[in-house]
């Protein structure tokens, strides 16, 4: 074993311990914007608990946040504001659209709604459902983490899940 | 005060003013021509027999496509058609608007005191698309004549700031119209979908 190798064995082995710190202490920017809050809410709290996954503590400012979740129906008038909010957070950083209005537009297509805020910012995981079940978020919350660690393994950032279907009658 | 009554007296009132009237299931509609609308509604507030002193809503209606597509079955909670009981006389007192006209705004009004309701209709020609405002009677009238305007395009004369209420300034047209089209989208960020 030649000294570069030593090198990258040391640096891969400290690059997994940061995403194994950093998947466990994820700072949330909830943007609660609808009906899905509720759901959120109930995620968060004692029953379902995200502090189990390191996930339990709300930053109400975009600059201490790692991970925003969009939570419910975004239009039209309030997408610049998600925008800056998104272009204010720190580097490194995950999207998470909670909800079927954030993964597409949900059954809402008129003149007001944003047909999925993947239109205005990149999207890591999707968690559809009108509303969402607690145990879905988790799952999503899960597949987030294995997100978080993957970028540090592969020291880049994976690329975003691709867009559900969306069902045209 | 019942429906009967309180048309009778705004008629006998103005006659003039009115130019149709019904009553369905106990609820009284008079039919108003714009040039009267503000008298009247002053009438309807300060008379102490009727004391109007509620304005519930004001909103507008679009007929441009009225009775160009078949009334659809109504489904009850259980998703099987189902039609209302003959038994319950239904006769419909609305036979649609009169011709040339293609807005009308209604007006809920409701008596704190004598716990009665009367809705006004306003028809308007389709080339004036404007109306008095009932600000100066009801200050509740500024948001919802906000609103009418947003959505429909209507003017509200005398208003003291008509603009925009629930859509954005760039906002261009208005979404409630039935010539809108349901697919258009004018996003302030992110594409055209």
């Amino acid at each position: 074993m030649d000294g570069t190798d030593n090198a990258s064995f040391l640096t891969s082995r400290l690059e997994e311990a940061i995403g194994w710190a950093r998947k466990y202490s994820i700072f949330q920017y909830p943007f609660v914007t609808a009906c899905c809050g509720m759901e959120y809410m109930a995620t968060a709290c004692s029953h379902y608990d995200v502090d189990r996954f390191g996930a339990g503590f709300p930053r109400f400012s975009p600059r201490q946040a790692d991970v925003l979740f969009v939570v419910g129906t975004i239009s039209h008038k309030i997408a610049p504001a998600l925008r800056r909010i998104y272009d204010q957070m720190a580097e490194p950083k995950w999207v998470v659209a909670f909800g079927v209005c954030t993964c597409t537009g949900g059954f809402y297509d008129n003149y007001a709604t944003v047909m999925g805020i993947d239109t205005i910012l990149p999207v890591d995981v999707y968690i559809p459902g009108c509303p969402p079940r607690p145990e879905m978020v988790l799952d999503g919350l899960m597949k987030l983490q294995e997100r978080i660690q993957g970028t540090r393994k592969t020291g880049k950032r994976p690329p975003p899940e691709p867009r559900p279907d969306i069902f045209q009658p | 005060m019942n429906a009967a009554s309180l048309i009778d007296s705004v008629v006998q009132r103005f006659p003039d003013a009115v130019s149709a009237s019904h009553s369905y299931r106990g609820d009284a509609t008079l039919v108003l021509r714009p040039q009267f609308l503000v008298v009247v509604a002053q009438f309807l507030k300060q008379d102490p027999a009727l004391a109007m002193n509620f304005l519930m809503d004001l909103t507008a209606v679009d007929y441009s496509a009225f009775g160009t597509r078949p009334t659809p079955a109504f489904f009850s909670s259980s998703g099987v058609a189902v039609r209302p009981s003959t038994q319950i006389p239904d006769p419909d007192p609305w036979a649609g608007p009169p011709n040339g006209v293609r807005f009308t705004v209604v007006y809920h009004l409701f008596s704190l005191v004598h716990k009665h309701r009367l809705r006004l209709v306003v028809p308007l020609e389709e080339a004036v698309e404007e109306v008095d405002s009932l600000t100066s009677l009801w200050p509740g009238a500024n948001w919802l004549e906000r609103e009418v305007w947003d959505m429909f395009g209507i003017r509200f004369r005398g208003h003291p700031d008509l603009k925009r209420i629930l859509m954005y300034d760039e906002f261009e047209g208005h979404p409630l119209r039935k010539d809108y089209p349901v697919k258009k989208r004018q996003p302030l960020i992110g594409p055209v979908n």
